[in-house]
């Protein structure tokens, strides 16, 4: 975590690109969590994770300890990943069915789940899984019970839509995934700390305090500083 | 009951009744029991209900069935994937019915039907549109929204090897649905590579246990 917890500003540093943050998601797993990536971006954080860093990777269709993406000839059509994506195992690695696997997670039982998001309310909730268009399919895999179900749960995403719309905002306009399940936010301008009083900058990154609140219409407030 | 060891995927899949619920086993095709599928497809039950995690994949196994217009009705947590354009298409044209359910309810509800639980408080999707109408309650401060089993009339998986009783054994996460499908049908029918002679496998190490499996079948394609 943020060693010092309070505001540290990085305005000659980014925006942040993909990689870049999911490093610095990986910075703050604590040493030896058990950790859901979602599909997408998220799953980019298993590159920045140390060695020694004694972190064990679920995939909700039934296994832990997971290792890399499968290399050509390691490709074994009965283990993949959630994204369906052949993988692989690392030694100490176990197997188990849907209903233990989705009962580790409802359970509390995983330290960390890293999910993508279309947006995120100021106190925690979260829009993932549906963007609500009339003629979308909804879909919603695993999503609302990662949601609910890890210790911490935190997003990576870009802090903006590609139409400019903030996509941490005070009220969800998409449809929930879960309500003020959404522990921190990793973004390409800033990463928040967010709670029922509402999100707290951590970091900035390619941008200062003031620009990025300024940019925001959301109850914000520095790290260890008074409310603005 | 003893075991049917059956010589083809056609005798495995005989008697499914029209309107019947199918668990049908696989995520992605992991597990997937595609035989057992081609042979539902050949044995012509329709206006079906199929429970799975997905609503197809390209052309063949249940997005085949669905291509049939066998299936009046999918209950699945992920239909939506880049190669599902079967179900797509039937789905936008109204004529397939759809339940999205989250994956872990899925697998929980059809967990409480095979140990004979009447219903139960999940905290998944409290406040999101997959708990509008539902009863909710709270419970040492925590909202829960109550969901229902889901029996089927007959479960199609696939594992990797049965004894000649019916145990069943799986392969890394093929396993999946499977073990919990196979106690929530009222006919359960694995489809599997090997079959070795009772005493053969390990006990220590079986998944399903044999109380749970009405037909076997080996097949030559990969499960």
């Amino acid at each position: 975590m943020n060693p010092t917890d309070s505001l540290v500003e990085n305005p000659g540093r980014g925006p942040l690109g993909k990689d870049e943050m999911a490093a610095i998601v990986a910075r703050d797993i604590p040493h030896g969590s058990y950790v859901n990536l979602g599909i997408g971006q998220p799953t980019r954080v298993a590159d920045h994770l140390p060695d020694g860093s004694g972190v064990v990777l679920h995939t909700e269709n039934g296994l832990l300890n997971m290792g890399p993406a499968a290399k050509p000839d390691e490709v074994d059509p009965d283990l993949t990943n959630a994204g369906k994506i052949p993988v692989t195992e690392l030694p100490g690695a176990a197997y188990f069915h849907h209903a233990d696997s989705f009962a580790m997670m409802r359970g509390g039982h995983l330290d960390v789940c890293v999910l993508g998001a279309f947006q995120v309310s100021a106190t925690g909730d979260l829009a993932n899984w549906h963007t609500g268009a009339p003629d979308a399919i909804p879909a919603v895999g695993g999503a609302m019970d990662l949601a609910i179900g890890a210790k911490k749960v935190f997003v990576m995403m870009s802090l903006f839509a590609k139409d400019g719309s903030p996509k941490l905002v005070r009220e969800c306009g998409y449809p929930l995934t879960g309500l003020g399940c959404v522990d921190r936010v990793y973004t390409d301008l800033a990463t928040f700390r967010l709670g029922p009083e509402g999100a707290t900058v951590l970091e900035t990154f390619g941008i200062g305090y003031d620009d990025l609140a300024a940019r925001l219409d959301v109850p914000l407030a520095p790290a260890n500083g008074a409310p603005r | 009951m003893t075991v049917q060891v059956c010589t083809d995927a056609d005798e495995a899949v005989a008697g499914i009744s029209d309107g019947s619920t199918v668990l049908v086993g696989g995520f992605g095709m992991a597990g997937m029991p595609v035989e057992l599928i081609d042979a539902l497809i050949r044995q012509g039950a329709s206006d079906l209900t199929v429970v799975s995690n997905n609503a197809g994949n390209g052309d063949t196994g249940l997005a085949a069935l669905l291509a049939k217009g066998r299936v009046r009705r999918v209950v699945c947590s992920f239909p939506r994937q880049s190669d599902s354009w079967v179900f797509d298409r039937l789905y936008r044209e109204g004529r397939i019915q759809l339940e999205v359910v989250p994956q872990g309810t899925l697998a929980e509800r059809m967990r409480a039907a095979g140990a004979g639980i009447g219903a139960f408080f999940c905290p998944t999707g409290v406040g999101t549109p997959l708990a509008e109408g539902k009863e909710t309650r709270e419970i040492d401060g925590r909202t829960y929204v109550l969901e229902y089993p889901i029996k089927g009339d007959v479960a199609l998986i696939g594992a990797h090897t049965a004894d000649r009783m019916g145990n069943l054994v799986y392969r890394k996460t093929a396993r999946n649905f499977g073990p919990v499908m196979a106690t929530a049908a009222t006919t359960v029918v694995a489809q599997v590579r090997d079959i070795v002679e009772t005493g053969a496998l390990d006990p220590e190490t079986v998944v399903t246990p044999s109380i749970y499996v009405d037909r076997i079948v080996r097949t030559e394609v990969a499960v």
